[in-house]
């Protein structure tokens, strides 16, 4: 079914666009030169990925749609992304925390789909699970330093742990789409993803002396099948407003 | 009229050899490993150049640059018909590096990558070791990560305890 893996590869897209753009909105405000130089450098990566998944998509769909109609010209309801890519950026604390629950999922699972019988998801997820390596390895490292840290840092970083801990539980929560994908062998099972990542999230916010939540903890979920909160409105507001003012417009 | 004979493809490697990178002038698109092949292609209109290039980073800005570089020396050397394919697989490693290019790195205070791939599968946080980079200027071993990214996506901030000078290194990929 042509029409589930394009669901499915833009959900890839616009998980990486949304976060993306983000990111972007921390230039000029991170809270030292190297976070902010390091924020724009994965922002940088996640809108390059999110353009392969994009034009990958265009050709899965073969309705004339190319990368820039995919993001420019969707409202929000026709976006696929995690609830948890679009959630504000709060204070620092929140960015990482957030950065680090989507890396270790990434990273996990772009490793799973550089096994795809899918050659493109293949071919994009061997190139993107690099990147997202050293991602993850950042997000990481500033989760132990913020946790471990003042308590002052430490208090924002449980709170934002607990305030973003409700959004996790979407990424392994496997609906049609993901289980026709699964069983034609274009994407691994999610299951086993899910605990791999509780594994990793459990350890690292163990060293970073925090507690990490319930995993039976009730979960926010829809972002999947397009139902976000307000927040996302306001992000392709501002993102997509040039081709909405001034359609086709180009460099 | 006689059409004049095409350069081989070592005249063509040569000359993709002056390319510079657009992030770091020091080194050759050749050198960095982004063009993998050059070869003749046969269309109805003649012979083409066909000019095989991988792309490193996803989000590179530098990427079209490139390509447009690469366009614009050959037309220089009047090659007309010019084809650019992009090869995703296998993706771009700093492997591809050439032996001149990591010294060409280091003549610009930016210490190379170390040969090893990124050990992607390795989630875990006791396994992520960061190479320890010599300092480019006073070859201290001594030398310690300040961030995983640096001016660009391909590098990281490094630090030398001995003569205190922050520098780049191109991260393994």
């Amino acid at each position: 079914m042509p029409e589930y893996k394009f669901d499915y590869v833009l959900r890839l897209a616009d998980n990486a666009l949304i976060l993306g753009q983000r990111l972007t909105q921390w230039l000029g405000k991170g809270p030292a030169l190297e976070e902010d130089m390091a924020l724009a450098n994965v922002a940088l990566d996640l809108i390059g990925q999110a353009r392969m998944w994009f034009s990958y998509a265009g050709e899965l769909e073969n309705a004339g749609r190319d990368e820039d109609q995919l993001a420019f010209l969707r409202d929000a309801h026709g976006f696929r992304n995690l609830l948890l890519v679009e959630q504000p950026n709060g204070n620092y604390a929140d960015t990482i925390v957030r950065q680090f629950f989507f890396d270790t999922y990434h990273c996990l699972l772009l490793q799973a789909l550089t096994r795809s019988n899918d050659q493109r998801i293949a071919e994009i997820s061997e190139k993107a699970v690099k990147e997202v390596a050293y991602h993850a390895r950042r997000s990481t490292d500033l989760v132990v330093r913020l946790g471990d840290g003042t308590p002052l840092s430490r208090e924002k970083t449980q709170t934002a742990v607990d305030g973003l801990w409700m959004y996790t539980g979407e990424m392994f929560e496997p609906d049609e789409i993901d289980q026709v994908m699964a069983a034609q062998g274009i994407i691994a099972d999610t299951a086993h993803l899910r605990s791999a990542w509780l594994t990793q999230v459990s350890e690292v916010l163990h060293e970073a002396t925090l507690t990490m939540p319930s995993p039976d903890a009730w979960m926010q979920k829809g972002g999947k099948q397009g139902r976000h909160g307000e927040n996302l409105g306001y992000i392709l507001a501002e993102m997509q407003f040039l081709q909405r003012a001034y359609p086709g417009a180009r460099w | 009229m006689e059409q004049r004979a095409d350069p081989t493809t070592a005249e063509v490697w040569a000359w993709l050899s002056a390319i510079e990178d657009p992030e770091i002038p020091a080194i050759s698109i050749v050198d960095l490993g982004i063009v993998r092949d050059v070869a003749w292609g046969e269309t109805n209109a003649g012979t083409e150049c066909v000019v095989t290039v991988t792309p490193t980073y996803s989000g590179c800005p530098a990427t079209s640059a490139i390509a447009r570089s690469i366009v614009e020396a050959l037309q220089g050397h009047g090659i007309t018909r010019i084809k650019l394919e992009t090869r995703m697989a296998p993706p771009w490693t700093t492997d591809w590096m050439s032996a001149a290019g990591k010294e060409k790195l280091k003549a610009q205070g930016i210490a190379p990558p170390a040969s090893q791939r990124i050990p992607v599968s390795a989630i875990r946080r006791s396994a992520w070791l960061s190479p320890r980079s010599e300092c480019p200027r006073c070859k201290s071993p001594n030398t310690e990560l300040i961030s995983q990214f640096g001016s660009t996506p391909c590098k990281a901030l490094y630090r030398c305890q001995e003569c205190r000078e922050p520098f780049d290194y191109f991260k393994s990929h």
